[in-house]
């Protein structure tokens, strides 16, 4: 059975909001039978101030389906319609206090009704724009098809590059067997065959940076992997380079996350493939501050 | 408080497909093997002595329960999963020049993850087709027989709907073509009469958890002179067939179990089953639109699995749970995976039903009266469920006119 939070159930057990709201003027459906999800939001709308003063829903599906359900019409109620418009899964996720990685795809369905019943409202066609597959990591919940898609759009070779783009592969590593038969396949379509070998070798034949150019690599590199963690709602910003050490301040979801090491490695390994050189990558708390200015400042 | 300590002690398990309990004589039966009967049975002194003749007898008494010729024919492993890799990777070994598998489009993952593995790998492999009552298609069983197949493996009775496949008549017309044959006989070992000596049956594997022994040991039944090479090498524990140390406490167990299981076998078949038909009538009367799954009147006496249509199962599942019952279900969500179970799929029974799919297992520990506790619990959980559903008219407490298309969600 899975690990639901005390919220999850509740919200399961005693759903706020069920069935529809009779006089209602935005319907939204979403969900996908195969899946075993899906999910009708229906909300009357104030036309002039265009605040959500009802909201209902019906669900078929799992727990976490309709305890997501209900944590959306909750959440919702007494909103504008642009301010709900703002709502993100993880709003969903985290006033559930949080989602197993297999049933954050819940909270999506959930966000995903919203906007097609504000579409419907506003008369707009809405289309989704994702698809889903089966999940490959579960420490990061990341799907087949965005492992995919993510080695198609970038030529993505190796079980590295595929963690340093999608952070699947990062955890426990249980998942290297797919992601290397994913790559397989993938490679296999574009003429080309997967080779483990070569994958976990980096050749490091770059010509030696001056100090600015080389700070610049780090930055870039650094801005290339934030959109990363930004979607996890967590950041990284560059402290200091001190020598073959850099120093990063990790933010939001990321500070206190106990992958955080794992999420390190990952700008590590990248850095270092821009760079061509060795690097660590070290949390700037961790610094020893200069014995000169550090006197007399409390840690 | 939270919702399940309301749960009265112990609770109705009704999920003896996914595992029993061990019998309480089982466990005594053990319990000496983890302390004065501690001897490694491969050793000359009386401390291996002791526990090699209690071995012995083990390996009996499953012979006693499976009906087979010989006691040398009893394998033990230390799973089914183990005994169903061990049968189909044997014979792939032992007949290089043999590359196509025969099984069944609802085999237990045990054997249907490992072939489409073996696929990967180059192995041709024929899926037997089933109808909607989850029957073989014995015209495609024929049609794949040749000397190109190296094995044959399908189980006797279905996990999820108890429903029996003519396994014996199968290995005979594998026998005819001489072709090997293989059953994974994990559900059907126990609750159904077996003399495999009368059969041409040449491998067959059982797990003990499913019948009251503990989990952690299998056995897999190799007929005498089917060729075999070993899955594991090293000692000379098996007779060479299976090496590592002998699990002996779990070994004893198992014993024990099969000994009982073979003294209670009229009882699982008509107690049991009596009990199962009170479940599924009760149910059946009490509850709007919901329908036995697979083949009713050919099945393990055990085993119902009802299909509430335009609910989920999960959602099923957490309600019972929070009444002390348990079961299970076919549903995506119980799994984690993006459908519903493939035995579900195999029948072609739609998503709005299949996702909705509960499966109540039974055995000999069950009562009358648990089971019309359950038949009073499960039409509210339902009734509570469709309220919430898209698909079901609350008023009217049927579904929507035209349900598919009265919803037809956007793919999110």
């Amino acid at each position: 059975m899975w690990d639901y939070s005390e919220t999850v159930k509740e919200h399961f057990f005693n759903p706020r909001n069920a069935g529809a709201v009779d006089d209602a003027n935005a319907i939204g459906e979403v969900g996908s039978l195969s899946c075993g999800d899906a999910l009708r939001l229906t909300l009357k709308v104030d036309p002039t101030t265009e605040i959500i003063l009802d909201a209902g829903f019906q669900t078929f599906g799992c727990g976490s389906a309709i305890a997501s359900s209900s944590a959306l019409t909750e959440i919702i109620k007494g909103m504008t319609l642009d301010t709900a418009l703002q709502v993100s899964n993880q709003d969903i996720a985290e006033y559930l206090e949080g989602l197993p990685p297999e049933k954050m795809h819940c909270s999506v369905m959930g966000r995903e009704a919203l906007q097609a019943a504000v579409a419907n409202y506003r008369g707009e066609a809405w289309q989704d724009d994702h698809e889903e597959g089966a999940l490959v990591c579960k420490c990061f919940a990341v799907d087949a098809v965005l492992i995919e898609d993510t080695i198609r759009a970038n030529g993505l070779g190796t079980v590295q590059e595929v963690t340093n783009y999608t952070k699947a592969g990062g955890g426990c590593s249980a998942c290297h067997e797919g992601i290397e038969e994913i790559l397989t396949r993938i490679l296999a379509e574009q003429g080309k065959t997967f080779d483990p070998i070569a994958a976990s070798a980096p050749p490091m034949r770059k010509p030696k940076l001056g100090t600015l150019a080389r700070i610049r690599r780090i930055e870039n590199a650094i801005e290339a992997i934030r959109p990363n963690l930004q979607r996890d709602r967590g950041d990284v910003e560059l402290v200091d380079i001190d020598g073959k050490n850099v120093y990063v301040n990790m933010t939001g979801a990321c500070s206190g996350c106990q992958l955080a090491s794992t999420t390190l490695e990952g700008i590590q390994q990248r850095i270092v493939e821009d760079l061509g050189e060795r690097v660590r990558v070290l949390p700037a708390g961790q610094r020893q501050a200069p014995s000169a200015e550090g006197r007399g400042v409390p840690a | 408080m939270s919702p399940e300590a309301k749960a009265p002690a112990p609770g109705i398990y009704l999920d003896n497909n996914a595992t029993t309990r061990a019998d309480p004589a089982v466990v005594d039966a053990m319990l000496p093997f983890f302390t004065e009967q501690f001897g490694n049975p491969s050793s000359l002194h009386q401390f291996g002595n002791r526990v090699g003749r209690a071995l012995k007898t083990a390996r009996q008494q499953v012979q006693a329960l499976l009906g087979a010729e010989l006691e040398s024919e009893i394998v033990f492993t230390s799973c089914g999963t183990e005994s169903d890799s061990t049968a189909i990777l044997s014979a792939l070994k032992a007949q290089p020049e043999r590359r196509e598998i025969i099984t069944t489009a609802v085999e237990h993952p045990a054997v249907l993850s490992l072939c489409e593995h073996l696929e990967k790998e180059g192995y041709k492999v024929h899926y037997l087709q089933v109808d909607e009552k989850g029957r073989l298609d014995m015209q495609q069983y024929l049609e794949s027989l040749s000397n190109k197949v190296a094995i044959v493996s399908v189980m006797w009775a279905n996990n999820e709907t108890g429903t029996l496949f003519p396994v014996e008549e199968m290995a005979e017309l594998a026998r005819s073509a001489g072709v090997m044959f293989h059953t994974d006989a994990v559900q059907a070992v126990g609750k159904l009469p077996m003399d495999l000596k009368r059969t041409t049956i040449d491998m067959l594997s059982l797990s003990g958890h499913k019948l009251h022994a503990p989990k952690g040991i299998g056995v897999l039944y190799l007929r005498r002179g089917t060729r075999f090479r070993p899955l594991l090498r090293g000692g000379h524990q098996e007779r060479g067939r299976r090496a590592g140390t002998e699990n002996s406490a779990s070994i004893v167990g198992l014993g024990k179990a099969c000994e009982l299981a073979l003294a209670h076998m009229e009882d699982e078949k008509i107690r049991v089953g009596m009990l199962r038909d009170r479940l599924e009538r009760g149910i059946l009367a009490a509850v709007p639109n919901c329908f036995v799954t697979g083949d009713p009147a050919n099945r393990l006496p055990n085993t119902c699995n009802i299909a509430f249509e335009y609910i989920e199962g999960e959602a099923i599942l957490l309600l019972l749970n929070r009444l002390g019952i348990a079961a299970s279900s076919g549903s995506a969500c119980t799994s984690g995976s993006l459908e519903p179970s493939h035995v579900m799929r195999a029948m072609d029974i739609p998503f709005t039903a299949a996702h909705g799919t509960t499966r109540f297992s039974l055995s000999r520990y069950n009562t009358a009266e648990e089971i019309d506790r359950v038949v009073d619990a499960v039409p509210p959980i339902v009734a509570q469920l469709r309220k919430l559903s898209p698909y079901w008219d609350a008023a009217a407490n049927a579904p929507v006119a035209e349900p598919e298309q009265a919803f037809q969600p956007a793919y999110a």
